[in-house]
């Protein structure tokens, strides 16, 4: 039988499931994922986790845990860096370290190290141990390999036409799927964070979906392209190091400048080290723009409904008034 | 003469405020972090900053007052955030109306130029290169028989006869290390106050355990930061061994891979092959080999949130599994409060009694 793969659908998984999940599917395996976050999955993480970690971290330890007794390999892929200049997050730095010694009853971890620093093929080389781990031979890698490229272009090509991570799925890009939506004449906010905290509506809870269903039209992080983000002039001696942070304040310098926003919203998570700084620098940036709005959502495990709400309508409603008629 | 200041790390500043002073700036000595420190500094800096950033920017804010130009700090590279501190910090005492400039020494062997540019910024009197250098290895001699004398005190602490009376010899023959000038002065001073302390009487039969202390730099370095735990277990009859000294780390950072760094990254390998910026990794490979020497405990100190620590803490779990080693970890941030840190202290000694047996 073909070896079954196991997906956590938390952190990074939002921005590159269709080359992973195209990946190991063309490989030949069961591709099994854990689905979206609920409360079990949740419970199961803060249970494992340290205490002190943050909340996305226990959820992908939910995650993982959801996957462990289901599959043969669990994909658990060391991202380090992607661009050359910044890395990711020490946690996702050692993210295959914390999964393999906590949980000791663990399937074996495809846990392969991507750092494109090491060298003009260290992608397709790093992709080459994945597909060895499970006994793939060589053109069978490289075919699944170009591809899974293939499918990451188109999804990163919906995402630029205006869809949401959520949306543009692979099995919703046919014509039936969603359209990106039109977002002339309405009201128009920016939503900034990580996308495992942006995109996961279990713990953001359901921030875009009541917007959206507010009438207000959103942009995130990953519709705009990544061109446009590196080319943003940053007001600091020294860059950002961590990727998803350096983006999200490269992404709001973007949108407050090309005004396309008339509102912005950044959800963090509590604890989260990188946002400490993130954070403030937003608020500096947002100084000089004082005509956009600004609202910083804390998530973390005890978030609730109600409360969210209450706020995302106040912020809406106060964003809405000046502008009679939206 | 510029007025220039640095960030208080234990009892380095008596070293560091010569050297300034020797390259001709008027220093403005850093007063030692209390209450009205982290006050400041809390009230200042992002919420969620982490601690170390809370205290350096309440030091700068005490300091800055009375009319601070420079501050003197280190930049550091890596994922992580200390390398943002010092614009930070900037920034934040700029918008405060503090007209400082931070001159940020990276390390030298990855930026020479900066690391010369800086150098000649500090340096008023325009000494050469050769005198600089001078006045630095002094410097450098001064910081090592600081740290001796603290490592002493950790062996005798735990041993005293009179509660308290290590400490109180240990303020004594500071100030006669902060007095000598010369080379020679230097090296006599730290060895009359070895000799000092050595005279402390001493119950060489006590049942003493040794504990190694491993974490984040600057809680590591910084008593007022970690409420002085080191002499809270001394007094508790524990011996620590701390993984990090000034002289044992700037070298380190700064030169090349010692012979010691290369063995702490080897033990940490099968657990955390990753270099997760900050002391992540170390504090594994240390915890591995303070394990391997037999120590009866260690005891983790990290800032709240801190990112490569949590990292290290989540496998130093499998880490006191795997060598049958106890690992207490103290988050610290303003808020952790001594009476409770005893408590946790005393939990962990019991513990440690019970294992050893009678
Ligand atoms: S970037 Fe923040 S939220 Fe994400 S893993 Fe790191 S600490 Fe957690
Ligand atoms: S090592 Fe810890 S305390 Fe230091 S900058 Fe990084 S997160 Fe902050």
């Amino acid at each position: 039988m073909a070896p079954s793969v196991g997906i956590p659908c938390s952190l990074l998984y939002f921005w590159f499931y269709p080359f992973w999940e195209t990946f190991f599917r063309e490989l030949g395996a069961r591709v099994v994922t854990s689905g979206s976050t609920n409360k079990q999955i949740l419970d199961l993480g803060v249970k494992e986790a340290l205490a002190d970690a943050c909340v996305p971290v226990k959820l992908y330890f939910g995650h993982v845990q959801a996957l462990m007794p289901e599959v043969d390999f669990l994909f658990v892929p060391r991202l380090v860096c992607l661009n050359y200049q910044t890395t990711y997050c020490p946690k996702f730095l050692g993210l295959p370290d914390m999964i393999r010694h906590t949980f000791t009853g663990s399937p074996p971890l495809i846990d392969i190290r991507i750092d494109v620093r090491e060298g003009l093929h260290a992608l397709p080389k790093a992709y080459w141990q994945a597909g060895r781990a499970l006994g793939a031979k060589h053109a069978a890698v490289a075919r699944a390999y170009l591809l899974a490229w293939k499918a990451q272009r188109r999804y990163l090509t919906l995402l630029q036409k205006g869809l949401l991570p959520g949306e543009a799925a692979p099995g919703k890009s046919s014509p039936t799927g969603k359209r990106p939506p039109d977002r002339r004449g309405r009201l128009v906010f920016g939503v900034l964070g990580y996308p495992y905290l942006v995109h996961d509506p279990y713990i953001s809870v359901g921030l875009i979906a009541r917007l959206q269903k507010m009438g207000v039209g959103v942009i995130t992080l990953e519709n705009i392209p990544p061109r446009l983000l590196y080319r943003q002039p940053l007001p600091l001696d020294k860059r950002l190091f961590w990727t998803p942070g350096d983006l999200v304040y490269r992404a709001a310098l973007y949108l407050l400048s090309s005004r396309r926003v008339h509102g912005l919203i950044h959800v963090t998570a509590f604890g989260c080290g990188p946002d400490a700084m993130v954070g403030k620098y937003l608020e500096q940036a947002l100084r000089r723009h004082p005509e956009v709005p600004f609202l910083t959502l804390t998530v973390d495990e005890h978030t609730g409904e109600a409360g969210m709400a209450t706020r995302i309508e106040a912020f809406v409603d106060m964003v809405r008034r000046p502008k009679a008629g939206w | 003469m510029p007025r220039v200041t640095f960030p208080h790390v234990g009892e380095s500043y008596r070293a560091f405020k010569m050297l300034m002073e020797d390259l001709g700036n008027e220093v403005i000595v850093p007063p030692r972090p209390s209450r009205r420190t982290l006050d400041l500094g809390v009230r200042h800096a992002p919420e969620f900053a982490c601690f170390p950033v809370k205290i350096l920017l309440g030091t700068y804010l005490e300091t800055c007052p009375q009319g601070v130009e420079l501050i003197v700090t280190t930049g550091g590279v890596g994922p992580c955030r200390a390398g943002h501190y010092a614009q930070l910090h900037k920034k934040i005492l700029r918008s405060l109306g503090y007209a400082v400039d931070v001159v940020v020494l990276e390390p030298p062997r990855l930026y020479p130029l900066d690391f010369l540019h800086s150098v000649r910024r500090l340096n008023p009197h325009r000494l050469s290169f050769r005198a600089i250098y001078e006045c630095v290895r002094r410097a450098w001699r001064k910081l090592q028989a600081l740290d001796n004398l603290e490592k002493l005190t950790h062996k005798i602490r735990p041993r005293e006869l009179r509660a308290g009376e290590t400490t109180r010899v240990y303020r004594r023959v500071l100030e006669w290390v902060d007095r000598a000038y010369t080379m020679r002065e230097i090296v006599e001073a730290e060895r009359a106050a070895a000799e000092e302390l050595q005279k402390v009487p001493q119950d060489p039969a006590r049942e003493v355990f040794k504990v190694g202390i491993v974490g984040e730099v600057y809680v590591l370095l910084e008593p007022a930061s970690n409420l002085e735990i080191e002499e809270a277990l001394g007094h508790m009859g524990v011996e620590v061994e701390r993984s990090i000294f000034l002289t044992g780390w700037t070298r380190d950072n700064t030169w090349a891979e010692t012979h010691e760094v290369l063995t702490v990254k080897d033990a940490a390998l099968p657990y955390l092959p990753e270099l997760l910026g900050g002391h992540g990794r170390d504090s594994v490979g240390n915890t591995v080999i303070f394990a391997k020497r037999g120590f009866h405990g260690v005891i983790q100190l990290a800032p709240f949130t801190c990112i490569p620590e949590i990292v290290a803490r989540t496998i130093l779990t499998r880490v006191s599994r795997d060598f049958g080693i106890p690992v207490l970890t103290f988050f610290l941030d303003e808020q952790t409060g001594k009476a409770g840190m005893i408590t946790r202290l005393e939990a962990f000694v019991d513990l440690m009694r019970r294992r050893k047996g009678p």
